[in-house]
């Protein structure tokens, strides 16, 4: 009961301060403190450039990340980790953390991603779409089908009636893209984004429209968080001008 | 031994020390779901996993035995000049994170690898492959078989040895015939301590083997893919991976508590 008090005035006090943040001129007034921030690998460049712009503009704030698959840290989250912000690359894990109410307030999208195949730098072994993926010279990787990626890649896959034999099923999509990079595979399906990422060790196939799945990349500030307020700060930056064009620069298009 | 009643401040942190550990196996234990626990072992992803696992460590545990005996009497009997540093390189395993060591591996036997290129131009592929579990289970684990079986040789009565020589046997036959049989206990603890830590592999396979159903995906691979959607399922399969771990060091406890 005791604990359940001391976290009723914890969340009142962020609840005081985010109304305290914002002066009466409407311009934001620097937060301190520290966020967690629990995001989906495909976020790392992107949310590693926004934390070091929102610590500009907040020079006493501390943005810490955790990156993995969305369902590794919905997961971690439903078990009671210290996030105070949940930014996950589909809508499903972060249902789970609203299942479960651990989402203050509604989730809000901020950002969307695209499919593409990623293969090794002058596309070596000719791969020109889905297609080609199961020919057996074609060493193929997917990201495990418990996580966004990977479900996405199965989805895209079926669009195209192709069935492939994927000889690794990754963890996360960044490994994927690291197995292609690393040339063990011949081809992996990634983001959009993650090919952007590694332009120079990799090329990307583009995947036709009727193929393509998009995903949707909502976040949510955890029930719970001490800083509140900060966290939410995040979230209005992702989704303001400035926050959309960094996304941008990494290759997400908008919600 | 003698029994002695210990300072209370002793007593609370060496408490707090077991707690560490035990509190830790309670939590899995309460979230296991004892009335589907048979239902979530045979599921097919857990019956595929068990079998590569067994697979794959019992074929590290034979590499390690094949390369690891030899490098162990190497190490016991023959004192050449860098044989710490060498020793200290064939056990880092013990100690460096598994997926440094699986990364090593990509860069030694990858597709792209030093090494990796030759294997791959003669048709051998490493990565994706149970070959490739293999290896990274028998990277990881061998040191210990190593390590066990030279201390058995070091504190073995050499005199047999020196009894068969002037009898006139070879040095292979005594190896075989008087050696061997002496350090059977040795090269029997390190070959199922070898065998449990190639069971518990997980990072080096993942980085260098990959993660595929029935090819690499072992037991640790299985637990980790299975937490996100069928938790259930990998509380089962970490209590198979500790009965089986807990049983052996119950087992062995004579040989490491023995001395002390």
């Amino acid at each position: 009961m005791r604990s359940r008090a001391a976290y009723a005035l914890v969340i009142a006090a962020g609840v005081l301060v985010g109304a305290c943040s914002r002066s009466s001129t409407g311009v934001d007034v620097p937060l301190a403190g520290e966020v967690t921030v629990f995001a989906a690998s495909s976020l790392v460049d992107a949310f590693e450039q926004i934390g070091a712009e929102m610590s500009k503009a907040n020079p006493d704030a501390r943005f810490t990340f955790n990156f993995g698959s969305s369902s590794t840290l919905a997961t971690q989250i439903t078990n009671g980790a210290p996030a105070d912000l949940f930014a996950s690359a589909d809508e499903a894990n972060m249902q789970k953390i609203v299942d479960a109410e651990l989402a203050d307030g509604v989730p809000s999208a901020f950002a969307s991603n695209r499919l593409q195949i990623a293969v090794a730098t002058g596309n070596p072994k000719k791969i020109s779409g889905l297609a080609d993926l199961a020919r057996p010279d074609v060493v193929l990787v997917l990201a495990a089908p418990t996580v966004p990626a990977g479900k996405y890649a199965l989805d895209a896959l079926g669009k195209a009636g192709v069935v492939a034999r994927p000889a690794s099923l990754e963890v996360d999509v960044r490994a994927v893209l690291n197995k292609v990079s690393l040339g063990e595979a011949d081809a992996g399906i990634v983001y959009v984004t993650d090919v952007k990422s590694a332009v120079a060790r990799v090329a990307g196939v583009e995947i036709p429209e009727q193929h393509q799945v998009t995903a949707r990349y909502p976040v949510a500030v955890v029930k719970g968080s001490k800083n509140a307020a900060l966290a939410n700060r995040f979230i209005e930056y992702l989704v303001s001008p400035e926050g959309q064009s960094i996304l941008a620069t990494y290759g997400f298009s908008r919600p | 031994m003698r029994s002695e009643r210990p300072p209370v401040l002793l007593a609370a942190l060496a408490i707090v020390g077991v707690a560490f550990f035990i509190l830790p196996l309670v939590g899995l234990l309460a979230r296991a779901p004892w009335e589907t626990a048979l239902g979530d072992l045979t599921t097919p992803e857990a019956l595929t996993a068990l079998r590569l696992s067994f697979v794959v460590s019992i074929a590290a545990t034979a590499l390690a035995l094949l390369l690891g005996v030899p490098l162990a009497w190497v190490y016991a009997r023959v004192p050449f000049r860098g044989r710490d540093v060498v020793r200290a390189l064939t056990t880092l395993p013990m100690i460096l994170p598994p997926v440094v060591g699986g990364v090593a591996l990509l860069f030694a036997f990858g597709r792209r690898g030093l090494f990796g290129q030759a294997l791959d131009a003669i048709g051998i592929r490493l990565p994706f492959t149970t070959a490739g579990a293999v290896l990274a289970a028998t990277f990881v684990a061998m040191p210990f078989l190593v390590l066990t079986v030279e201390a058995g040789l070091r504190s073995m009565d050499r005199r047999y040895e020196d009894a068969a020589r002037t009898l006139g046997a070879g040095r292979w036959l005594v190896f075989r015939r008087v050696t061997l049989p002496l350090i059977a206990p040795s090269v029997f603890a390190g070959a199922v301590l070898c065998w449990a830590r190639a069971l518990g592999e997980f990072g080096a396979t993942i980085t260098f083997a990959g993660n595929l159903p029935g090819t690499t995906q072992t037991l640790p691979l299985a637990v980790y893919i299975a937490l996100e959607t069928r938790p259930e399922v990998a509380v089962m399969l970490s209590l198979v991976l500790l009965a089986v771990s807990l049983a052996i060091l119950i087992a062995m406890r004579d040989r490491y508590l023995r001395s002390f």
